[in-house]
């Protein structure tokens, strides 16, 4: 060990230390204003052809399925839906988990991920953020149909009915009206109040007077002054620090709906970490599957760089094999218990009529995803696209196998039965599809897709100490390094 | 701009983040009140160049916090153990019920903490605010893109028209410009 003291280091020579740089968020040192305009320019500028031609078959699907599917059951009654004596639940409550686990990935990427400050969620938080706002839209159709007579849903609410009776508050539904509309508004937020910084920025290119006054209401007049920045900022991190244990408790308290209860298959512990991580598992898939294309027609290839969607491609492989740890200690558990009913509630689901939906559901969740293992599967988008793809399905084929496989043989065999859905209950899931496809078009169209202010922030040239001790840092290792000869 | 406007401030304008950060330095030093910097995007540690303290927000938020608990409990133990016992598969109704209210307490600490960062925070920042003397300068419409820019009150006690502005010019202020109040001349004139 030398004695030498650091301060001869920088007086002796240039010693070149190779330091591994951190990849780049945004590609090709680009400038604030291209940032802007690059983001603005997709709201001010003609869209692409191409998304007219999504645009307008997602419209025609949320119409026909949404409004005309519902409205026919409004009329007729919740019978023209498949759900029949046991399988009450059906399609409708499949569907209303499956969107809201997607819902669960734009607050992950917006909350959890800015406490733990990675900073490459600037990139994609509005977006993901956006699709929360619509898949839990989606999400809140089913429940609202489902209860029957719509016009009675009021029932929900915390006011005593004509009867004077109240809500039963120990019941797990009651919890989940509570932590839906409340992760729908707080979610809500914290779009919008991230949002207005970037509203500003509209109304201030605004070339024509509509768009100046429509973006100067909804960015409050906004101005940028650090005393504007420094409430908003903390405004930013309490709305993350609230919204952390809000979105791990959104799907939680949805799995309460099935794991309270006494029903073999659902009556197990494992459940909320086994929903959360599925929610976000099936979130992160539904975020690549509609912002890589978003990227490719609007060119934000230097925005969204491979680095995002490699993170993404990497979270996917971790929650995937979460999943599938957890279907695996499900069915460990239902042999270790010795309960009779548990054991064959499982012997059912993988070897029964519906073995089908119980091999899609683990092919597709935990073993599709296995091919993030390696580098090359997820450089390659059209991998990426795919294995997004069976992500989606397969999350939708959990929620299928864990509700109607378990309600199709509960303790009864006078209750057994095969379920099969109808063609509105098939209408009324496109229809939602349609109607998320088609909100999202046109959040893509009105407001800034990607959350320019903390984009604009995440540039080095924004730290305030750039280009001071750029030396600093080389003389400091090489100190170091002779410390250590 | 008639000559009777009545003068907001000046606004000056700066190279980039780390210039701007150094002229708060010097503003804050030379003992200035009525200032702000404006910026596109928040600059890190500028709250301490501008020796602004702490927001007050989290107090605002503990309270409405509090405020969604203490309502959760009263509805759910009020509704449930006073003025409607349902006595679902033999749970009790009384003060053990407690725990089966949870996850209405947590959600409704959650929503009322939601609401009040959004009206909090609001209220905080003076928004909305549609009309503010800034918006007359032409140049200040690049605050949001990628301007960055310095405006010293004329309401401020050591303002002065000639010590400010070679305050903001030793600092490298460029494009100094003078804000005038165009509300207060509207006013004026309609008088």
């Amino acid at each position: 060990m030398s004695t030498q003291s650091p301060s001869n280091v920088s007086s002796q020579s240039q010693v070149v230390i190779p330091v591994l740089e951190r990849e780049k968020l945004i590609l090709n040192n680009r400038s604030l204003s291209w940032i802007s305009n690059k983001v603005c320019g997709i709201i001010e500028n003609k869209q692409p052809a191409l998304w007219w031609a999504l645009f307008i078959p997602c419209a025609l699907m949320a119409l026909i399925g949404v409004v005309g599917g519902l409205s026919y059951q409004v009329f007729s009654g919740v019978g023209v839906w498949g759900n029949s004596n046991r399988v009450m639940w059906g399609w409708p409550i499949v569907n209303f988990v499956f969107w809201i686990g997607i819902g669960h990935a734009g607050t992950l990427i917006s909350a959890v991920l800015f406490l733990t400050r990675q900073n490459w969620r600037t990139s994609i938080n509005r977006a993901a953020e956006a699709m929360t706002i619509f898949a839990v839209m989606c999400a809140g159709i089913y429940p609202v149909f489902h209860v029957g007579r719509v016009w009675m849903v009021w029932f929900l609410a915390p006011v005593p009915n004509s009867n004077a009776i109240w809500q039963n508050f120990k019941s797990p539904l009651l919890w989940d009206v509570f932590a839906i509309s409340t992760y729908f508004t707080v979610s809500l937020i914290f779009w919008y109040l991230g949002m207005v910084p970037d509203l500003a920025t509209i109304r201030d290119r605004a070339t024509t007077k509509i768009r100046q006054v429509l973006y100067g209401i909804f960015s409050l007049g906004w101005r940028g002054g650090n005393r504007q920045w420094s409430h908003y900022e903390m405004a930013y991190l309490i709305l993350a620090g609230i919204s952390t244990p809000l979105v791990l408790s959104v799907h939680s308290i949805v799995s309460f709906d099935f794991a309270t209860s006494i029903v073999p298959g659902w009556h197990t512990t494992i459940f909320p970490p086994y929903f959360v991580a599925g929610a976000i598992f099936g979130g992160f898939a539904m975020v690549l599957t509609i912002m890589i294309p978003a990227r490719y027609i609007y060119g934000l290839q230097d925005l969204i760089t491979m680095k995002h969607i490699d993170n993404m491609a990497k979270i996917i492989l971790l929650t995937g094999t979460i999943v599938g740890y957890a279907y695996l200690m499900e069915l460990f558990i239902a042999f270790y218990s010795g309960a009779k009913y548990e054991m064959d509630a499982f012997t059912f689901r993988i070897t029964g009529p519906y073995a089908w939906a119980y091999i899609a559901m683990m092919a597709l969740n935990v073993i599709s995803p296995q091919i993030f293992w390696s580098r090359k599967m997820r450089e390659n988008l059209w991998v990426i696209m795919a294995v997004a793809g069976c992500v989606n399905a397969g999350m939708w084929f959990e929620r299928f196998v864990i509700i109607d496989t378990t309600l199709a043989r509960m303790f009864l065999p006078g209750d057994w039965k095969y379920f099969s859905p109808s063609a509105i209950d098939v209408l009324t899931f496109l229809g939602t599809m349609g109607m998320f496809l088609t909100l999202f078009l046109l959040f893509l169209r009105f407001l800034p897709c990607i959350n320019i202010a903390e984009v604009k922030w995440t540039l080095p040239e924004s730290d305030p100490h750039y280009g001071e001790d750029a030396n600093d840092k080389v003389k400091r290792v090489a100190a170091y390094q002779k410390e250590l000869s | 701009m008639s000559k009777e406007a009545k003068i907001y401030g000046y606004l000056a304008e700066f190279a980039n983040a780390q210039e701007i950060y150094h002229a708060a330095e010097k503003i804050r030093d030379a003992k200035y009140s009525r200032w702000d910097c404006y910026s596109a995007f928040p600059i890190h540690g500028l709250d301490a160049a501008m020796g602004l303290k702490r927001s007050k927000l989290p107090i605002f938020v503990l309270c409405g916090a509090t405020l969604g608990f203490i309502t959760a409990i009263s509805l759910a133990y009020i509704t449930q153990v006073i003025i409607y016992p349902t006595v679902v598969q033999a749970k009790p109704a009384n003060l053990f019920t407690i725990p089966a209210f949870f996850p209405i307490m947590f959600e409704l600490t959650i929503l009322f903490s939601g609401f009040t960062v959004l009206f909090g925070v609001l209220g905080l920042m003076k928004l909305p605010c549609f009309h503010h003397p800034l918006f007359n300068s032409k140049q200040f419409s690049r605050v949001t893109d990628d301007g960055f820019f310095i405006a010293i009150e004329a309401a401020d006690q050591q303002f002065s028209a000639e010590a400010t502005r070679e305050l903001l010019e030793s600092i490298g202020g460029t494009n100094l410009e003078v804000v005038y109040d165009e509300v207060v001349e509207e006013v004026q004139s309609k008088a």
